[in-house]
């Protein structure tokens, strides 16, 4: 399989006052296309600050990240917020849905920025909702789901766009076991059987067991547990 | 879905707070409509000003006499047109809070000194025939539903006694800044009576009325007439008609001023309260915009969220108040002491002013919230805990 997320010698600092304090060390990390890799570590080791730089919501001290054939290390603001539009699916912890929409339109929202028809668009959302089991919660507003349904949605906001690579940041972390499973069971299967390139981070090592490969992170090094 | 749903949604994310929001916007664009209402009603004598009349009146002060024979002398200034001549009556009609203008008048000349009061042909004639005539304005006409032909009886305080006036016209204001609430009667009429009652007032008049046949000439004029009475026991004071009717207002000039300016601190008001709630709402929303960045949204569709739920809110607020503010000043035209404003309706430019000031409070209310959602950077602000 073809190489699709290139790491290069990167690394991350954040800066408190006048203090640098680095994250991330000279990690390489290459992921092929349809793998499922999970990157495990304790809290604070930079496992969320790696996937952040690989979906390219934040942007690394040195060191590149080419995604597909791109470095978007070196894009801007505007032409990064354009390439996570159409190139990355985004699962947080929180599920981060908007309060006042409904399912329809919390998954509805990054088609917004395609050119697709509404006609297209209720398609797409309808599979995409389908998919996560929530053909009949389209009009239910978030307060109404439980914390599995609210991240199935998010599940669903994610993959709506048909995106390259699914990023997904403790995507368990807030839910019971049965629901976590129910959400792992999902990811597992839009790897399997929609082929996604998909990252997640976890510090559950039951969560990690899913993945393909895992990757350890501590104290800014990356290292490869087992396939 | 379109943004414009969630500009919608978000803006009653709280609904008393916005209602509170719109209701205070509401307050302030009728405040500020009442206000303006106010200060161009007490402005509309001098915006109805001619730029071709003069006025001439006694140069200690506006209340003292003028001899009637300065008449003849006024007329002879070269570039005057037509000269005529007024007294302030005063006078009771049925109880001291129905006020509106009374003046005496050169029945002769007021109507081609003031061809904005328009008076049909046969009127003017009878009016000019009949000693006790008087001219009423439409609007005064109507209010006490007086017609040609109806006798209006008038209490006289400045000139004491019992006076009677047969109604023989009804002018009509040529511009909408024309006053119609004026009552004008023979000059004649009330100096006979002062022969015969009090021949120490007679022959006088109150100021002279000068249409001039070149505006630019105006301060020329006014020289050349004030220079013939220099040195008399009656010296003139010449100006434009507009000068006149700003220093008649002068007095009362601070309050109209302040009225003036607090309309527009009232406008810095609401435009604090709204950029107050809009920046609550931004920072509530900060986990939001972070998310929205994450999915491709760009700097600009979170400007044109923010920036259009304030504008919507502005604008909800401001239309409300606007649609208010018709029928509260007509509320406040029926409760006023008639004819304490001859014209008192919303003008058009205070209907732009208040919709300028709902878009600027809009645009302004949403400059911080806006500034903070663009800086904030997308990994703060999923972390952000509101």
């Amino acid at each position: 399989m073809s190489e699709i997320i290139q790491v290069k010698n990167l690394s991350k600092s954040y800066w408190r006052d006048s203090f640098e304090i680095p994250v991330l060390n000279n990690i390489n990390l290459t992921v092929n296309e349809g793998d499922f890799l999970a990157l495990m570590g304790p809290s604070g080791s930079g496992k969320t600050t790696l996937l952040n730089l690989i979906a390219g919501i934040d942007k690394p001290t040195n060191g590149d990240v080419v995604v597909n054939g791109t470095d978007i290390s070196k894009l801007s603001e505007s032409a990064l917020a354009k390439w996570r539009s159409s190139n990355v699916g985004f699962v947080f912890q929180f599920y981060n849905l908007i309060k006042v929409l409904t399912a329809y339109e919390n998954v509805e929202l990054p088609l917004l920025l395609t050119k697709l028809s509404k006609a297209e668009r209720k398609k797409h959302v309808e599979t995409a909702l389908s998919i996560v089991g929530l053909g009949d919660r389209m009009n239910h507003y978030p307060k109404q789901l439980s914390g599995g349904q609210e991240q199935r949605v998010a599940i669903a906001r994610a993959i709506v766009t048909d995106p390259l690579i699914l990023v997904a940041d403790e995507p368990t972390g807030d839910l019971d076991k049965n629901s976590a499973d129910e959400i792992l069971t999902l990811v597992e299967r839009l790897n399997k059987e929609f082929k996604k390139t998909i990252l997640i981070v976890t510090h559950d090592p039951h969560a990690a067991e899913r993945a393909h490969i895992k990757h350890h992170l501590d104290k800014g090094e990356l290292t490869l547990e087992q396939s | 879905m379109k943004i414009i749903k969630l500009i919608f949604k978000n803006a009653f994310r709280h609904k008393l707070r916005t209602a509170l929001t719109i209701g205070g916007m509401a307050i302030v664009v009728i405040a500020f409509g009442l206000l303006r209402t106010v200060v161009t009603a007490w402005y509309v004598g001098v915006e109805g000003s001619a730029a071709d009349r003069l006025v001439t009146r006694h140069s200690v002060s506006f209340i003292l006499p003028l001899p009637y024979a300065y008449l003849d002398k006024v007329k002879q200034v070269p570039g005057v047109k037509h000269v005529s001549f007024f007294n302030w009556f005063g006078g009771i009609y049925i109880d001291k809070t129905q006020f509106f203008a009374r003046f005496a008048a050169d029945a002769n000349t007021v109507f081609d000194v003031y061809p904005e009061f328009v008076v049909n042909k046969k009127e003017l004639e009878d009016f000019r025939k009949e000693r006790n005539a008087c001219i009423l304005g439409r609007d005064i006409a109507k209010q006490y539903n007086l017609k040609i032909g109806d006798v209006m009886t008038l209490e006289g305080d400045i000139f004491p006694g019992r006076w009677d006036f047969v109604i023989r016209g009804i002018y009509q204001p040529k511009f909408k800044t024309t006053d119609a609430t004026a009552m004008i009667f023979q000059w004649e009429y009330l100096n006979e009576r002062m022969i015969e009652e009090s021949p120490e007032r007679a022959n006088e008049i109150g100021w002279f009325a000068i249409k001039i046949d070149n505006p630019n000439e105006a301060a020329a004029v006014s020289n050349k007439i004030d220079a013939l009475f220099k040195n008399s026991p009656a010296e003139t004071k010449t100006e434009t008609e507009r000068a006149f009717q700003q220093g008649f207002i002068a007095a009362s000039s601070a309050i109209i001023e302040g009225m003036n300016a607090i309309s527009f601190i009232i406008v810095g008001i609401i435009m604090l309260v709204l950029g107050n709630t809009m920046i609550m709402a931004a920072r509530e929303r900060t986990r939001e915009y972070a998310v929205l960045k994450t999915l491709g949204f760009s700097g600009g569709h979170l400007i044109g969220l923010i920036m259009g739920e304030s504008l919507f809110i502005s604008a909800l607020g401001g239309g409300v108040g606007l649609a208010l503010t018709f029928p509260i000043v007509a509320f406040f035209e029926s409760v006023l002491p008639k004819g304490w404003f001859p014209i008192f309706q919303v003008e058009p430019v205070t209907i732009i002013l208040a919709i300028s000031a709902v878009i600027i409070i809009g645009v302004a209310a949403a400059i911080f919230p806006v500034q903070r959602a663009l800086s904030t950077k997308i990994v703060n602000g999923l972390r952000f805990v509101g």
